[in-house]
């Protein structure tokens, strides 16, 4: 009771996800292939999680689901107590394509989820002029997306699924396609929008230094059918710095998730590869290439 | 809306310079560097100009040759009107009511089929699009009649409709709906749908994405099907005319050919070719409009 009435002031903390018992099979000629089993994941209000694992492992399916692009074939997924039943504006999503409406210019890209809840024109240019201003996009407002940077068409990507206020972002590799310099700045960038509008995030990638760059928490997944292999809190501290990705505790972290996919991969890709692949891992050139020795 | 009044993090920090660049001021240049800069950054545009020019002139030429000389070589210029000879008669017709409301009456004609084609086409291809059901309903129809040339629907027209008008109007319908409805469905099955999800996550309801998305998401198409259509409206209108009308520039050019007014002929043939290609710039410009975000 006192813990509620102290909260009368902020806002009560929105966005909890929760995914429990989630199973997500698909029909083929042959039977039904399941593509995520037995997956429990959940995100705290304000919490940045991300989701890393061996390409094709249902991490992207996860995601979609909690988007409401999927249904599962089992188990549930709620926000904030609430079923997900199909796509919302609650749940902002930014994709890999970056996927902005052509025919729109910067500002009514962003706007485009505004108008959609029928603000009146005047009121949403001038939150869309506000939130480019926040990505350093304001001078671009009248250009067509054509015209942008990946970088910077990410951004406006970005902006707009924050646009309207959403309870949680997600994210499905939205920086997979960026180069490497511009990728940093992309998630220097997403962690001060998060920090500012303290929003909950789900990350996925299969970037590891991304993954443990941003995030509070990192579930990692395994190869098909897809369910959590480990959970691994990150605990550095913020805000974090570029140089911290040389610390020891950050290569702890990474050489533990790396060493967490290598074997998931592995296993993806059959049984002949592993044995190929472990016996090259076992080489020692001493020097000579490889050519050499063969 | 956002929980931006938070003052946690300064927008500056947000801000990140990045390309493209604005352009670097210009120093003051004088006009003949100007022309000259001009020139160098229009080059391959005023080469094709005047590469364009000779080779029409140079078509001329050839016609004034083969003409002049009566030519027999496998064809027979023996009959066919000089240059000059068609000059003479462009002259004469456009001090010509009769010529000019052949030419009007054909541009009537293709405004009313071809916009009615429009009309039909773009809306019936994007809701084919769009649902399923109607799409497996129509579509079978539709590829049924479509290979039918629409000269093949002169007798059909003239049984159905109660005026000669009205069918030559139908058969220029017929001509570019096809092409445009084809168009049109092609346009609707390439939308990517990563766009159709980015919508509705952004809470775009049926009705926002089809207008929002779907619809100019296959403008590009649409255009190229109404490019199209309006070429193929030119052919059947033509064809239309010399079977069954009274009037119209098909007309003129099939009664000049039984008047022996060979002059005429050409005239006809040219007066169609312009009309034709200014119909298309037409369109082409229409879409330009349309579609800024498709300029270079």
């Amino acid at each position: 009771m006192i813990q509620a009435e102290r909260q009368v002031d902020t806002r009560p903390p929105q966005g909890h996800i929760e995914v429990e018992d989630f199973a997500l099979s698909y029909e083929t000629i042959e039977g039904s292939v399941e593509a995520v089993s037995n997956t429990h994941i959940h995100v705290k209000p304000g919490e940045f999680v991300s989701i890393v694992g061996p390409s094709g492992c249902g991490k992207s399916t996860l995601l979609n689901a909690v988007a409401g692009f999927l249904k599962p074939t089992s188990g549930t997924v709620t926000v904030d107590g609430e079923a997900v039943n199909g796509p919302s504006a609650e749940r902002g999503m930014v994709f890999q394509q970056y996927s902005l409406f052509p025919w729109k210019t910067v500002r009514e890209n962003v706007e485009f989820g505004l108008k959609m809840r029928g603000m009146p024109r005047a009121q949403r240019e001038r939150a869309a002029r506000t939130l480019l201003g926040l990505a350093g996009l304001e001078a671009f407002e009248k250009h067509y997306p054509e015209r942008l940077s990946g970088g910077m068409k990410q951004r406006v990507g970005i902006v707009r699924a924050l646009a309207t206020g959403p309870k949680v972002l997600l994210l499905d590799e939205p920086f997979g396609a960026l180069d490497a310099q511009t990728r940093v700045i992309m998630q220097q960038i997403l962690t001060n929008l998060w920090q500012r509008l303290k929003i909950s995030v789900l990350f996925v990638t299969h970037d590891i230094d991304e993954a443990i760059f941003l995030s509070d928490r990192v579930y990692c997944m395994t190869a098909r059918p897809g369910s959590i292999k480990a959970e691994i809190p990150i605990p550095l501290e913020r805000p974090r710095q570029q140089s911290m990705m040389m610390s020891s505790e950050f290569l702890g972290l990474k050489r533990g998730l790396m060493s967490l996919i290598r074997e998931e991969s592995l296993k993806a890709m059959g049984g002949e590869i592993t044995d190929l692949g472990m016996q090259g891992l076992n080489i020692d050139l001493h020097g000579h290439s490889l050519a050499e020795i063969l | 809306m956002l929980r931006q009044e938070e003052p946690a993090v300064s927008p500056a920090d947000a801000v990140v310079k990045e390309e493209p660049a604005a352009p670097v001021a210009q120093p003051r240049r004088s006009f003949a560097s100007l022309a000259a800069r001009w020139y160098r950054l229009n080059k391959d545009c005023l080469r094709a100009v005047a590469i364009g020019a000779l080779s029409l002139f140079a078509f001329l030429v050839l016609w004034h040759l083969l003409t002049t000389y009566r030519v027999v070589f496998f064809v027979r210029f023996t009959n066919v009107p000089a240059p000059l000879e068609v000059y003479a008669s462009f002259t004469k017709a456009i001090h010509d009511p009769k010529f000019l409301m052949h030419i009007v009456l054909s541009c009537r004609r293709i405004l009313i089929g071809f916009s009615l084609a429009a009309v039909v086409g773009v809306p019936l291809g994007l809701v084919m699009g769009r649902f399923k059901l109607i799409h497996e309903i129509i579509f079978p129809v539709a590829e049924v009649l479509r290979p039918i040339p629409a000269i093949a629907w002169v007798p059909m027209a003239i049984m159905l409709w109660p005026t000669n008008e009205q069918s030559i109007v139908f058969i220029t319908f017929l001509g570019s709906f096809f092409p445009i409805l084809v168009n049109t469905l092609h346009g609707m099955s390439l939308v990517d749908p990563v766009l159709v999800r980015a919508a509705q996550c952004l809470g775009a309801r049926e009705s926002s994405i089809f207008r929002e998305v779907y619809f100019p998401a296959s403008l590009p198409h649409i255009f190229t099907g109404l490019t199209v259509g309006m070429g193929v409206a030119w052919v059947s209108l033509i064809a239309a005319e010399m079977i069954s009308g009274q009037y119209g520039i098909g007309y003129f050019t099939w009664e000049a050919y039984s008047l022996v007014q060979y002059a005429d002929i050409a005239l006809g043939m040219i007066a169609i070719g312009v009309l034709g290609l200014g119909s298309s710039l037409l369109i082409r410009g229409i879409g330009q409009l349309v579609m800024p975000w498709r300029m270079k």
